[in-house]
């Protein structure tokens, strides 16, 4: 679809080079730890509490505890006003501890907002009259564009808002949003009529119909979604929630019906004392699953800001979930698999020229052309041939820049014009000059497509002297990753314009499990649809407006920046980078995240057993001393041995809080390696982590005489 | 664990599996409409009976009309139930002119024997009549049974299916679940029983002269029937010598068969099967063993068959094995160790060839440590709840096992349909946290675990312990409550504790310690029956019906393997976890203080 200037789409392609801040880089940078702090007092109100029903139940029990305090300090309290207080500082700890994690996961977010944001400056736009270039022009504040308005925008200027070009063809450089210099192709009608506000134009003019009222560009829609003002709670996310919340009124009825349990006790053994209400919230905090309750909402806006270091933007978080599940990926051939470049691999010469003549002139055309291709032909003429570099100084040169008109470079050289490009344009070019096209070069140009390579002609005057064959090259450590793919049991899908001979050669060559060839839009609907038949999720890229269909269709759909409107609106998520392979990365994201959620869930529910042997011997030794057995941790006194299990509580939302931004480790191994794998860590570890942790903390208490 | 233990237990799981096997290839045949073999002749008379009743007996049901039909169904045997206890003096059948049962004690009765918990407040041979016996209570025991594998069908179906909202007829499922899987089994096993000894006769009782002398007390009777109470408050006692003894009779094969393969447990006899006519043999125990679990073990199979991936319900059906064999290891431990008090009061309780050693106390002569604590085991894992000796005398360690297993939620087998429902809802449980480890959201079978299965799953895991912990609660705070208990200290609340444990989880099984047959622990416990059984029921109902309308997903080297050992580790994980987090503080004041007061001598 992007053949026709593969050259500069697939320089973008290949970078991975990203401006934007990646995560990872200063997570607990000083910038972001103040704010962070500010906010985790200002989230205390009830209202944000109210939000996080967990942590809510923490918030309350604060509250109640430091009401005993007051109580205690009167001269009625159930229990001395120091380990009251303790306690409920220590509750309010857990609860600020919670709401860090929340205000620096989303200050991380909001430092990446702003540096889109500095994308998007004010500028002025030439209004038209009417859709033509000569219509009146009205010089406004790039602002009070609306959507339907229409304006001109020439070499040098700021394109104002997004639009659609209507008329002409320019160059762009959308490096403020896609980070990557080359610029790329902007002309009316077909896949690359769109157009981003914020980006610039390098030569050329366009007449662009703006497609966006003010506030709702891509741009606008981006930055909210990633300050995440317009975050909700994914789906996954509502249903752990919900298991939470049972789990949270499970251990509320537990704690609350103990204290009858305990006053029955005392009075059968007729001895100790009744459990107190700290000791009960106490008991209740613990027990709730506070880490991943307090963490749950950071892991989300991490997800979410881990897809924007990747340079993409999910339009919803549910889409960032859903990568997670995808079973098949639909790739495209060029610039996922194969390398966009192509290099040169042959020089095949039009009857009654040598193949040396046609290098020496493919050479020459070459020189000035920086791309990878033009290099390779540079390289392959020196190869086969030993054809140095000339220096070009001594000679009459003047070098033909590729443009978007003519679709052709090369070089006028001591009088002898030499042009390289497409087979129509070379032809129209011979044709325009009086020359013949010879029949024969026609069908060697047909056998290189036949191959899946793709010719070039060159052209001396009004003669055409070959083709070029600029082979695919699959790219390197690609069948490694699919091979991946395998193990994590997504299944990869080739898509290529290609015959279906050349499709099979490369997805043999690639190591894809399947290959669509000869793929049209259609094609790629009806693949994904049976698919989906199957109860397979599918991802897939696209750019083009004919990809809108599939790209709708497709469960994880990723269009390209550099694509159409369309295929954007059609798409739930947005690659700046325009990068076949990103979706690759998309699924890890959203894997990892995923993992993060029931990795934390799993620790956080492992954790109650050790604290069960910390505060059940502690709350009933004095009406049951054999209870004492169960103190197999042998902390020091019950008070110490309840304010340890609070304090563990509190401080492993902080030292968890790098995971929960970061993201457990992901590999791609097999669903059964994986789960045995985090099974042990989260699980295993989850459950015993504590009982050491607790102990230690005890250990402290005491020796620092605290308890 | 003594050698013969080891041994029994394992011809036990044997004969057990050999049996399931063909049995579930049977009910899933059944199930699925098909009419194999002889049944070809009784299909016509099915089809008769439907169109008699006014059933279109191929027209599925969604959901909630399955749910409606169920408990319009079971709210009418409540009725029937009740009924017949509070009009049998006026009924046949009736040879000992048993009166009217008291309303409490039939409402919780009624409740008791239509939610498949058969907790029996009432002693058998002295309260009911032949006709309750047989009309009321045994056909209960079929119909409960047959309610708890319609339900399970049901959700079975919701794997299975897809895109569909439908999931099966309530009216045929019990019907031919009923006529073609426990009527024959049951009639099967009612001959087995009877050879070996067990009573089927609708005589009086029965006089029989004793050879001893035997030499009790009795309270003084005033003309009305009242006892006479003496200047110190209690009852005038007076010495009596007898050498009659009345032997209750009644139809008894018939009850026994169907409550051992209905997991029911009634016994016709207050001592269960305890009594010589309802359980006379070792050979009678074991068959009663097998007879539990049957069913509840075909019916993994069943699952495994019906979702087309038998692995599915093997992993299940191991998952259940691990957790029974350990409690059996651990049970049989406990009691074989004895008690160190009785030691020191002189008491054998070395094993020997004459007697079995251990804890002998409330326990059968003639089964002995071994059989007895397997029964025990197996009564309790299954929802079943019959009793060959009184767990009230069982050591602190094995009065906690039973308690346990039951507080698991009757997931380790459990009852006839209800082990495995309750078992697949932590399958969903166990796959939504471990799912989201692998990097997916969850899906169980193909199915997706999401946002409504999440809330309905969290509604039957709420249930249980809500309904246990709270109502213990109110029973110790409350003098009605605290009047029952026959031993005080924490052995008084292991006993109030164990009530509403087998209550709620439909159990029925009784520490035997608490006087039950009050007003308030009939209502109360009838409360913990009806909604332990129907607010579980509803919310799967629901499930299977979501689960059928889902798409199934395909499954592949990504998603989680539900069959492996892994996820039966992770299964058995997740029920302990679930079922120690709602219980160890409860525990801690009963069993576990009396295990430990026991070790240091108390």
């Amino acid at each position: 679809m992007n053949d026709r200037n593969h050259s500069t789409v697939s320089a973008a392609a290949n970078s991975t080079a990203s401006q934007h801040s990646k995560p990872g880089k200063g997570m607990f940078d000083p910038a972001l730890i103040k704010p962070a702090i500010i906010d985790s007092f200002r989230k205390l109100s009830p209202r944000t509490q109210w939000r996080n029903p967990v942590m809510f139940v923490v918030y309350v029990g604060s509250i109640l505890t430091s009401a005993l305090w007051l109580q205690a300090l009167a001269g009625k309290g159930e229990a001395a006003p120091g380990f009251i207080l303790a306690i409920a500082l220590w509750l309010w700890f857990t609860v600020l501890f919670a709401n860090f994690a929340e205000a620096l996961a989303e200050g991380r977010s909001k430092a990446q907002a702003a540096s889109l944001r500095s994308a998007k400056k004010n500028v002025v736009a030439k209004k038209l009259s009417g859709p033509r270039r000569d219509a009146g022009v009205t010089i406004v504040d790039g602002h009070s564009l609306k959507k339907g308005d229409i304006v001109l925008v020439e070499a040098g200027d700021v394109i104002p808002v997004d639009g659609e070009v209507i008329d002409g063809v320019a160059s762009v450089d959308e490096s403020a949003i896609t980070g990557e210099s080359a610029p790329v192709i902007r002309e009316s009608g077909g896949d690359f009529s769109s157009v981003t506000g914020g980006t610039r134009v390098l030569s050329d003019w366009i007449v662009v119909k703006i497609t966006a009222n003010p506030g709702e560009t891509f741009l606008d829609r981006m930055i909210a979604m990633v300050e995440g003002a317009k975050r909700q709670k994914t789906p996954n996310e509502i249903a752990l929630t919900i298991l939470l919340v049972a789990l949270t009124i499970v251990f509320l009825i537990v704690t609350v019906t103990l204290l009858p349990y305990s006053l029955f006790s005392v009075d059968a053994a007729k001895a100790g004392s009744p459990i107190s209400i700290t000791t009960l919230v106490a008991l209740l905090v613990c027990l709730i699953p506070t880490t991943i309750g307090g963490l749950l909402s950071a892991i989300g806006v991490a997800g979410m800001s881990r897809m924007m270091g990747a340079n993409v933007i999910a339009t919803s978080g549910r889409a960032v979930e859903a990568a997670g599940d995808v079973d098949v990926l639909l790739l495209d051939k060029t610039g996922t698999i194969t390398l966009g470049n192509r290099q040169a691999s042959q020089f095949v010469p039009a009857p009654g020229i040598s193949e040396q003549q046609l290098a020496d002139a493919a050479q020459l055309a070459s020189l000035a052309d920086e791309t990878p291709e033009g290099r390779s032909i540079v390289v392959l003429a020196k190869q086969k041939f030993a054809l140095r570099e000339r220096e070009l100084a001594s000679h009459e040169a003047t070098f033909i820049p590729f443009t978007a008109q003519t679709r052709m470079s090369g070089i006028d050289y001591d009088g002898r014009q030499i042009r390289k490009g497409a087979i129509d344009a070379i032809r129209r070019h011979i044709a325009e000059q009086g020359g013949i096209f010879p029949d024969a070069l026609s069908k060697s140009a047909d056998e290189v497509a036949r191959r899946g390579s793709t010719p070039l002609l060159v052209a001396e005057g009004n003669r055409a002297l070959g083709v070029i064959e600029l082979k695919d090259i699959v790219k390197g450590g690609i069948k490694e990753r699919f091979a991946e793919l395998r193990q994590m049991g997504i299944k990869t899908i080739m898509i290529t314009g290609d015959n279906p001979l050349t499709a099979a050669a490369i997805a043999a060559e690639a190591g894809v499990d399947d290959f669509l060839a000869e793929a049209t839009p259609e094609a790629k609907l009806k693949l994904i649809r049976s698919h989906q038949a199957e109860g397979k999720l599918v991802a897939m890229t696209g750019d083009g407006t004919n990809d809108a269909p599939a790209l709708a269709q497709a469960d994880v759909a990723v269009a390209m920046n550099t694509g159409t409107q369309a295929a954007k609106e059609a798409g739930n998520m947005v690659d700046l980078d325009s990068n076949p392979t990103k979706l690759i990365e998309i699924v890890e994201i959203g894997k990892q995240m995923l993992m993060t959620r029931g990795s934390l869930t799993t620790f956080s529910i492992a954790n109650d057993v050790a604290k069960y042997f910390a505060i059940i011997p502690a709350a009933f030794a004095s009406t049951y001393p054999q209870l004492n057995a169960l103190n197999v941790m042998g902390l020091n006194s019950p008070a110490s041995a309840i304010m340890s299990a609070v304090v563990f509580n509190a401080l492993i939302i902080v030292v968890l809080i790098p995971l929960a931004l970061k993201g457990v480790k992901y590999h791609a191994r097999s669903a059964a390696e994986l789960l045995r794998g985090n099974l042990l860590i989260y699980g295993l570890g989850g459950l015993l982590l504590p009982f050491a942790g607790i102990k230690l903390i005890d250990m402290l208490l005491g020796s620092l005489g605290l308890v | 664990m003594s050698t013969p233990a080891i041994l029994q237990l394992g011809l036990f799981l044997l004969v057990l599996l050999a049996l399931a096997w063909p049995l579930s290839s049977w009910i899933t045949r059944i199930m699925q409409g098909e009419n194999p073999g002889p049944l070809r002749l009784l299909a016509p008379l099915e089809k008769l009976l439907y169109r008699l009743a006014g059933i279109r007996q191929d027209e599925e049901m969604g959901w909630k009309s399955y749910a409606v039909s169920l408990l319009v169904f079971n709210l009418l045997g409540v009725l029937a139930v009740y009924g017949l206890q509070r009009l049998q003096g006026a009924l046949p059948f009736n040879p000992q002119a048993m009166a009217a049962v008291a309303p409490d004690s039939s409402f919780n009765t009624a409740i008791s024997f239509v939610t498949n918990t058969n907790w029996q407040g009432y002693g058998g041979e002295t309260t009911m009549s032949y006709l309750t016996q047989m009309l009321g209570l045994t056909v209960q025991n079929f119909l409960s049974a047959a309610t708890g594998a319609a339900v399970v069908i049901a959700l079975i179906r919701g794997f299975a299916r897809h895109s569909s909202a439908r999931i099966g007829n309530f009216w045929v499922d019990v019907t031919r679940f009923t006529a073609y899987i426990l009527l024959p089994l049951s009639l099967v096993f009612a001959l087995a029983l009877t050879q070996q000894g067990v009573i089927q006769n609708l005589l009086p009782y029965q006089t029989a002269h004793t050879v001893e002398v035997t030499h009790f007390q009795q309270p003084k009777l005033d003309a009305k029937g009242n006892p006479v109470n003496g200047k110190d408050g209690k009852p005038v006692m007076l010495d009596s010598q007898t050498q009659q003894q009345t032997l209750p009779m009644g139809p008894v094969a018939s009850q026994e068969a169907i409550k051992m393969l209905g997991t029911n447990g009634g016994g016709f006899f207050n001592a269960n099967s305890a009594h010589p006519f309802e359980n006379p043999t070792p050979l009678s125990n074991f068959l009663q063993d097998l007879a539990i679990f049957l069913i509840p073990a075909a019916l993994c199979f069943v699952f495994g068959r019906m979702v087309g991936d038998r692995r599915q319900g093997w992993a299940i059906l191991a998952a259940m094995l691990v957790m029974f064999a350990t409690a059996v290891v651990v049970e049989t431990s406990a009691e074989q160790a004895g008690v160190p008090q009785l030691s020191a009061m002189g008491v054998d309780q070395q094993a020997s060839s004459l007697q079995s050693g251990g804890n002998m106390e409330g326990k059968e002569s003639r089964f002995g440590i071994i059989d007895t604590a397997l029964f025990t085991v197996v009564t309790t894992s299954a929802s079943c709840g019959a009793v060959t000796a009184m767990h009230d005398s069982l050591t602190p360690i094995g009065g906690l096992v039973p308690t346990f297993l039951m507080q698991l939620g009757e997931v380790v087998f459990g009852g006839v349909g209800s082990g495995l429902y309750g078992m697949l809802v932590f399958a969903i449980l166990a796959v939504f946290i471990a799912g989201l480890m692998v990097g997916r959201t969850p899906e169980y079978l193909g199915k997706k675990i999401e946002t409504y299965e999440m809330k309905m799953t969290a509604i039957t895991i709420l249930v249980t312990p809500i309904l246990v912990l709270v109502l213990t609660a109110i029973a110790v705070s409350v003098d009605a409550g605290k009047a029952g208990i026959a031993n005080p200290g924490a052995h008084g609340f292991s006993e109030i504790l164990y009530a509403f444990t087998s209550a709620a989880n439909n159990n029925g099984s009784a520490f035997a310690g608490l006087s039950a047959n009050t007003p308030f622990y009939n209502i109360m416990t009838g409360i913990a029956m009806f909604f332990g059984r129907f607010l579980m029921i509803v919310p799967i109902l629901a499930i299977a019906g979501s689960l059928s309308a889902k798409k199934r997903l395909a499954v592949n080297s990504g998603t989680l393997p539900t069959h492996g050992p892994l996820f039966v580790v992770l299964l058995i994980g997740t029920v302990l976890l679930v079922g120690a987090l709602n219980y160890v503080p409860a525990l801690a004041l009963g069993p576990v203080v009396e295990q430990l007061q026991m070790v240091s001598g108390h």
